[in-house]
């Protein structure tokens, strides 16, 4: 008879963390010592959910003995290392970060980028109107989804989601190289002529909505989008009997974007196109 | 695909979307049109119906409603009716799962959890097109599968499931228990079966040894379309390996011999000990997202709540003084029974709660009819269904998952917290108070201050419920059966108490089932050649009515799905629209062309019963045992329109 697996029992490691002594257990890395012990270290790239992907560098600290700033997200605690999160070094280099994405990207629906560029004195618009990547209309070619290219960071969550790591649908990848890199479907076709099943969970990962439903594109295109007059509930999907856990987000008891809690134990965050989108029959009203 | 053969898929249609209903609608017969009534008028007319006809009613309760509605309903029927005539959809899917795995070990619950198929070995997806039908459990199943695990996937169609599988066994339709059996008895033959693991905590081993003797691998061969070599890597697999998780879906139990089906694939788990192990188990899955829980709560006709037999004394005097009232020491009725019984006129009364039996029943016509028959029909639902389209009274309710408190129950028998987060629209009302307001006309005053109030009775009755208070509901994440104490929590697999070495903990040994091959009963002939399938495509469920709702790319509406080889033979297109016959019925549906069906298999779905009735085709030929229909296995024809009607706006 086998028996549960445990792996192998994790030590906790000491290691100094801006000078204070910190406890984490083997395996974690800096950015879990950090948000520990309160320390709010900006993230992008970095997901709950996903191996991390060192893609945006915002979270950068500085290691005791290594030549280059390491990232939080993605290194190890190691037993005596000394980590400093406040360097001069650490936040200039998170400073040009948010210069080159936010004066290259469309950041305005990103979450606390804001603050962040105040908190580090960035100042996107030094490199003029030109510094826009892109400059293209949003892609609206499906009733569910929306794919606003101009404000993609190329963070690569969502070819993650899409490919091995969740979904394996594989229709999102990394198109062209250097410079010419974006996020396509293959041949950089509409939704609709390639693999997607519109499950979304790209959507659920997007740091920056490049990706958000429909529902809310339409309603920040009219102005009605206010997050401070909708509620988060979850509940249970009322399709099939696998029990995803959904959290409807309700304004003006209207559903306007359904999410899965990240440490659900059936869904880690991923749902399908019934549970993401299904939802409009309880509002046919009349 | 390439592009063009993508912008084929669609057809311009105009799909049916219901709308809410918002007021309580009754009329005094059936020939005049709904009027709007109070809900005073409306409750007192349906009080009455059913009252009428007291010692011939039936209760529909609903799968996809909450545990704490399901106790409710089943308490009406049994307590304020007197009946044990309750029962749900279940009946339609997963019924045959339920006895099955009852006669075997005493339980009908799936035995492993999703997250121990991700530390698994082998992992057989038999009649289960997971990938589109439980897209999320099928992410478990990937995982597993990028672990290292070995997936092999049994069904008739090469699905978008079978795409990831080590190997697909495309056997013919109703050919199950052929294929167990050789496997079964390809393991005995290769000394892989668990002699110490069958001596200890099966019994019938000699007998099913005798059973599963002829099916030698070449005979399993002519019947099953499999290649013997093909089995024997399953059979070997699925021996050897030191973890192995058997899931199925509607492809086993929607057969005339379902139950049967189960019983041919639980004794490959009783040969190997792949059960009662953590990541060894079986795994059925289920269709709606509370068939497991409305079974739980005792909303079918042959369990109380707490999945306690009925014909058990000590359960029954338990429920009678707790609800203070007599419960038939019988079986009542289950859902293919009623209609049935609708038919001799024996059943008279029904009271439907967010069902849909009109457009879900194997053979529509036919339950159309029977419901036709009825004197006294009151639907309860969020929609003016074609059933509700068929009642006396229809009250408006409110959609459990998003409008309602309460709890529902998963494939993994994890309890989970449902919680409201929209208002209902116009005088729609809880499931619940409306079936206490109708308790109250008929004499009991049932007083329930919340859901939980409910949740907490049935926790009070139910000692596999007894340790899930919402709180902890709430702090789990949702808690998995049995659940008896309120500081700990079982093991996430079920039937641990096999491997036990001490025979009085091992309790009842899991007896193997002795079931024989028995072929689909709508046999094909000259007249009739094609075998029909049916099943659930990604984006659809059911019969539509909800997720017709929502504006989804992949949608492209109801075809007759053939394989190239016989769009070929009959000369017919993609997008042509042909004659689909059965011995039952006649629909008309445009072709399309699938590669992943065979010479003289057909596939549809019952996703666009307003477009093309599938439903019309399939034969209701019932498991004796569980009472579920044959969708799964049609023989039909295909015959040009006199003049081609190529589908002209295809886009």
């Amino acid at each position: 008879m086998t028996v549960v697996p445990l792996g192998i029992p994790r030590r906790l490691l000491e290691f100094t963390l801006d000078g204070e002594r910190v406890r984490g257990a083997e395996g974690s890395t800096i950015l879990d010592a950090c948000r520990a012990a309160g320390k709010d270290i900006p993230t992008l790239c970095q997901g709950d959910t996903l191996a991390p992907k060192n893609a945006c560098r915002v979270c950068v600290v500085e290691v005791e003995g290594s030549r280059t700033l390491v990232p939080a997200c993605s290194r190890k605690a190691e037993p005596g290392m000394e980590v400093k999160t406040d360097t001069e070094r650490a936040r200039h280099s998170r400073k040009i970060v948010l210069e080159l994405l936010a004066s290259s990207v469309d950041m305005s629906t990103t979450p606390r980028v804001a603050e962040w560029i105040k908190e580090y004195e960035a100042k996107p618009d030094r490199f003029g109107p030109d510094a826009a990547r892109l400059n293209e209309e949003p892609k609206i070619d499906n009733d569910l989804y929306v794919r606003d290219y101009d404000k993609c960071i190329l963070c690569y969550k969502c070819v993650d989601a899409c490919g091995d790591q969740w979904q394996n649908s594989f229709a999102i990848s990394v198109a062209g190289r250097g410079f010419d890199a974006r996020i396509a479907v293959e041949h950089d076709a509409p939704l609709t002529d390639s693999a997607c099943v519109y499950c979304g969970n790209c959507i659920e990962v997007c740091p920056t909505g490049a990706l958000s439903f429909k529902s809310e594109f339409d309603m920040r295109a009219a102005g009605t989008w206010d997050e401070s007059q909708q509620t988060e509930t979850t509940t249970v999907c009322a399709y099939c009997g696998v029990g995803c856990n959904l959290t409807l987000h309700v304004q003006d008891n209207e559903i306007v974007k359904v999410t899965s809690p990240h440490d659900n134990p059936v869904t880690h965050g991923n749902l399908c196109i019934k549970g993401r989108f299904g939802y409009q029959h309880v509002q046919n009203r009349d | 695909m390439n592009a063009d053969a993508r912008r084929t898929r669609k057809r311009d249609r105009t799909p049916k979307t219901y709308t809410r209903l918002t007021h309580p609608l009754v009329r005094d017969s059936r020939e005049e049109p709904f009027r709007q009534a109070s809900w005073e008028e409306a409750l007192d007319r349906a009080a009455r119906g059913i009252e009428r006809h007291r010692g011939a009613f039936g209760m529909f309760s609903c799968a996809r409603a909450t545990n704490e509605m399901n106790y409710v309903a089943q308490k009406f029927a049994r307590v304020v009716m007197g009946t044990n005539n309750v029962d749900s959809c279940n009946r339609t899917c997963h019924a045959p799962s339920v006895a099955g795995l009852s006669a075997a070990f005493g339980s009908g619950g799936g035995t492993s959890s999703y997250e121990e198929i991700e530390h698994t070995d082998v992992i057989v997806m038999w009649g289960s097109n997971a990938r589109f039908a439980h897209p999320i459990f099928f992410q478990h199943v990937l995982k597993g599968i990028r672990n290292g695990a070995r997936m092999y996937a049994v069904d008739p169609r090469r699905t978008s499931t079978a795409e990831w599988a080590e190997s697909w066994l495309g056997l013919n339709v109703g050919t199950d228990i052929p294929m167990a059996h050789a496997i079964g008895r390809e393991i005995i033959h290769a000394g892989l079966a668990n002699v110490a693991f069958i001596e200890r905590a099966t019994s019938g081993f000699e007998e099913y040894k005798a059973l599963v003797e002829p099916w030698t691998l070449s005979l399993a061969e002519k019947v099953t379309g499999v290649p013997a070599a093909a089995i024997r890597e399953l059979a070997h697999a699925y021996a050897r390996a030191e973890r192995a998780q058997l899931c199925w879906t509607l492809g086993i139990t929607e057969h005339h011999n379902g139950t049967d089906n189960v019983r041919a694939l639980i004794n490959l788990s009783l040969l190997t000990g792949h059960v009662g192990r953590y990541g060894s188990g079986l795994q059925p899955l289920r269709g709606q997202n509370n068939v497991q829980g409305g079974g739980d709560m005792g909303a079918i006709p042959n369990r109380l709540p707490g999945f306690q037999d009925i014909l058990d004394p000590d359960s029954r005097l338990k429920f009678e003084s707790a609800w203070d009232t007599v419960i038939q020491p019988h079986y009542g009725l289950n859902l293919t029974e009623m209609f049935e019984a609708m038919e001799e006129g024996t059943l008279k009364a029904v009271y439907c709660i967010g069902e849909n039996p009109a457009q879900s029943e194997a053979d529509s016509e036919q339950a159309v009819r029977r419901m036709r028959q009825l004197d006294f029909l009151v639907v309860q639902d969020i929609f003016l269904t074609k059933t509700a389209e068929l009642a006396d009274v229809v009250l408006p309710a409110t959609a459990g998952w998003a409008e309602t408190d309460g709890t529902t129950t998963n494939s993994e028998r994890r309890v989970q917290r449902v919680r409201r987060a929209v208002t209902p629209p116009g005088e729609a009302r809880e499931d619940i108070d409306i079936i206490c307001e109708l308790a109250a006309r008929l004499g009991h005053e049932w007083k329930y201050a919340d859901a939980e109030a409910v949740w907490n009775e049935l926790r009070s009755v139910s000692p596999d419920h007894y340790g899930m208070t919402y709180e902890r509901l709430e702090e789990h994440q949702g808690i998995q059966w049995p659940c008896p104490s309120t500081d700990e929590l079982e093991p996430t697999y079920l039937h641990g108490r096999l491997w036990e070495k001490d025979p009085t903990r091992r309790g009842m040994s899991a007896p193997f089932g002795i079931v024989q091959h028995d072929p689909p009963v709508d046999l094909t002939d000259e007249e009739y050649p094609i075998r029909l399938t049916t099943g659930r495509r990604l984006d659809s469920y059911n019969t539509g009515v909800q997720s017709g709702s929502f504006a989804s790319p992949l949608r492209r509406g109801e075809f007759v799905e053939l394989c190239p080889e016989d769009a070929e033979r009959y000369g017919v297109v993609v997008g042509e629209e042909v004659q689909v016959t059965s011995r039952r019925g006649s629909v008309v549906a445009p072709v399309w062309i699938d590669t992943a069906l065979r010479p003289g298999l057909a596939f549809m779905t019952m996703h666009f019963p307003d477009e093309v009735d599938t439903n019309q085709l399939t034969i209701e030929a019932n498991c004796p045992i569980a009472g579920t229909a044959e969708f799964k296995a049609s023989a039909i024809r295909i015959e040009k329109l006199p003049v081609a009607t190529v589908v002209t706006n295809v886009r």
